[in-house]
């Protein structure tokens, strides 16, 4: 059983890394719909689920993670910042600053960021390459990373799909932020990816649907992993809702990518707080 | 005083550059073992059966998917290991180029991309032509591109890549090339080899070329005319001293590579004589921006002037 404590710290853990993403949109354009509906597998990845130490970004046990999805900088810079890999207020007098480290798309300049990404259809096949390498040196690390779900519609995903369950690779975690909708619209009407999950079951994956949003569901994918030395990649297709947690961005695909002013800002933010305070029963 | 700085073979040994690098990849596997090995369906072509066959756990046969070995690569150089990557050229720098560029280059990750069939070796075609390949691989920051110039020097170069920092193209041909070096010689990346002296004229050549360079200032000697040849087997980061000292010298320069006249080799050296505001004359020999037809190496350096005749003609008629 999921230990409710850790579900309502992560909860909170989760609406003040929304928040971040709103201020960070404040101080510059961000991919903001997609930074809010990755943010609960995020919060719970870095919160929960995943080993690393902030102090030894090179620690050699460490869990790699691989934002494949490289527009959802702006929500890695809030989970690193929250992690302990610098601070907040770092992130938002650099963000989009000439010659920051900080910029639109994760460069590996930032601390604890493992490979510079941006461009779609790669970061599956970068965890490929760590996950053989963890296996060739017989450590028990495992590598994680985050696709968009728009994303997988680049072949060159399916070819690192494929090699990774040639490989074996029970080491390697996959997260899709199944928000249904890229830049143009839904993906179902621009190049139709369902039947999502089976399609990632034919290519020899351990498969797990949940609702990307629900906290208790997401601790328990950690929970239930299988062991790092089993033999099927697992992928995670996380159901969620582009800019989830700002009614007005929620499923509008005009909230792609963009930036809000002060007003909105403080809005966002006391929404997101009364949402949670009603969660609470307060 | 012209004098010979290295002697050479004449067309009667051929060897393949693919065998060399299978054959060294397989004994340095031996001691080194963050060397990995990748390749794309292409083991039987690339020669790499051998470190397969050596070190298994550290061969990994992709299949056909080109982009996915680069980007796996990536994977691996990112946790410390040495990858050898193998396809042929038109593959790795075309069907793959945005993984070598963004997942490898943009990082800097130590990736050996040893690409085979460079330029118009397979004789097959323009969908396995590498005609374009040097100019590509030019472009992309913290790439070092390497051509060697005989069969032979990819064993030297594949040695030199240990220490190496950064990404490295090391194109080589089908195999069946002819042997440059008789001696043996100090191999340096980015240095050039001046293989023969001369004073009259310099002919800067690299890869599989430098073999038709050397023919031509033979041919050039008989009539009296004493030509320079420099293996140029670095394109990147290119010998600038050698150019600028080989137009100082002997104030006329012809550049011969098997590859697409554009961004080359000749377009480096170019670069190199406007920068310096050297005067000099020049003349570039390669593919002349086309898609090269069928037909043996041979039958096509000649066709577009690149063979020891084309090179020679090219020189005298420049002096």
């Amino acid at each position: 059983m999921v230990d409710q404590s850790t579900v309502e710290r992560l909860k909170d853990l989760a609406c003040e890394a929304r928040k971040n993403i709103l201020r960070l949109c404040h101080k510059g354009a961000t991919h903001i719909g997609g930074d809010l509906s990755m943010a609960d597998m995020m919060t719970v990845l870095y919160q929960y689920g995943m080993k690393y130490d902030p102090k030894r970004p090179d620690w050699e046990e460490r869990d790699r993670f691989i934002l494949s999805k490289g527009h959802g900088a702006g929500c890695l810079y809030v989970t690193l910042a929250m992690a302990g890999y610098f601070s907040m207020d770092e992130v938002l007098a650099k963000y989009r600053e000439p010659g920051s480290p900080f910029g639109e798309h994760p460069s590996s300049e930032v601390p604890g960021v493992e490979i510079s990404t941006g461009s779609l259809g790669h970061g599956l096949s970068v965890s490929v390459g760590l996950a053989l390498a963890a296996r060739l040196d017989g450590r028990g690390n495992r590598v994680f990373t985050l696709m968009g779900d728009g994303e997988t519609q680049e072949g060159s995903v399916w070819e690192a799909a494929m090699a990774a369950a040639h490989y074996e690779l029970g080491n390697l975690v996959a997260f899709v932020d199944r928000n249904r909708i890229s830049l143009d619209g839904e993906t179902e009407k621009l190049l139709r990816l369902e039947p999502y999950a089976e399609k990632w079951r034919a290519f020899g994956w351990n498969v797990v649907v949940i609702d990307g949003h629900d906290i208790e569901q997401i601790v328990a994918v950690f929970d239930n992993l299988p062991p790092v030395d089993s033999k099927k990649p697992t992928v995670v297709i996380g159901k969620t809702v582009k800019g989830k947690g700002v009614a007005s961005m929620e499923n509008d695909v005009n909230w792609h990518a963009g930036s809000i002013d002060a007003d909105f800002l403080a809005r966002s933010c006391a929404e997101l707080d009364e949402a949670r305070r009603r969660e609470r029963g307060e | 005083m012209a004098q010979e700085t290295f002697q050479f073979f004449s067309l009667i040994e051929k060897m393949s550059a693919r065998e060399v690098y299978g054959k060294k990849l397989a004994e340095i596997g031996k001691t080194n073992d963050r060397i990995v090995v990748l390749t794309a369906d292409l083991m039987r072509s690339n020669k790499t059966g051998d470190f397969m066959k050596a070190h298994p756990d550290r061969f990994f046969n992709i299949g056909i998917a080109e982009q996915n070995m680069m980007g796996i690569a990536a994977g691996l150089a990112l946790d410390g290991k040495l990858p050898f990557v193998s396809t042929m050229a038109t593959f790795a720098t075309m069907r793959a180029c945005e993984q070598v560029r963004t997942d490898i280059c943009y990082a800097n990750l130590p990736v050996r991309i040893v690409a085979t069939h460079g330029g118009l070796t397979t004789g097959a075609g323009p969908t396995h032509y590498g005609q374009e390949d040097l100019a590509i691989m030019r472009s992309l920051p913290n790439m070092t591109v390497i051509a060697p110039g005989d069969p032979n020097q990819i064993g030297k170069v594949v040695e030199a890549s240990i220490e190496w920092e950064g990404p490295m193209y090391i194109r080589i041909g089908r195999g069946g090339e002819p042997v440059v070096y008789k001696e043996d010689y100090t191999y340096e990346i980015g240095k050039s080899i001046t293989v023969r002296e001369g004073d009259h004229i310099t002919l800067i050549a690299t890869g599989s070329i430098v073999f038709y360079a050397v023919a031509a200032a033979e041919m050039l000697a008989a009539e009296g005319i004493r030509a320079r040849v420099i293996d140029m087997h670095t394109i990147k980061p290119l010998d600038r001293q050698a150019v600028i000292k080989a137009a100082k010298e002997t104030g006329a320069i012809v550049t011969a590579e098997d590859h697409n006249i554009y961004g080359g080799l000749g377009s480096a050296v170019a670069e190199v004589l406007a920068e310096e505001g050297l005067a000099c004359k020049f003349r570039r020999l390669g593919i002349p921006d086309l898609f090269a037809g069928y037909g043996e190496p041979e039958y096509l350096y000649h066709l577009y002037g690149y063979d020891a005749e084309g090179i020679c003609s090219a020189a005298k008629a420049l002096l």
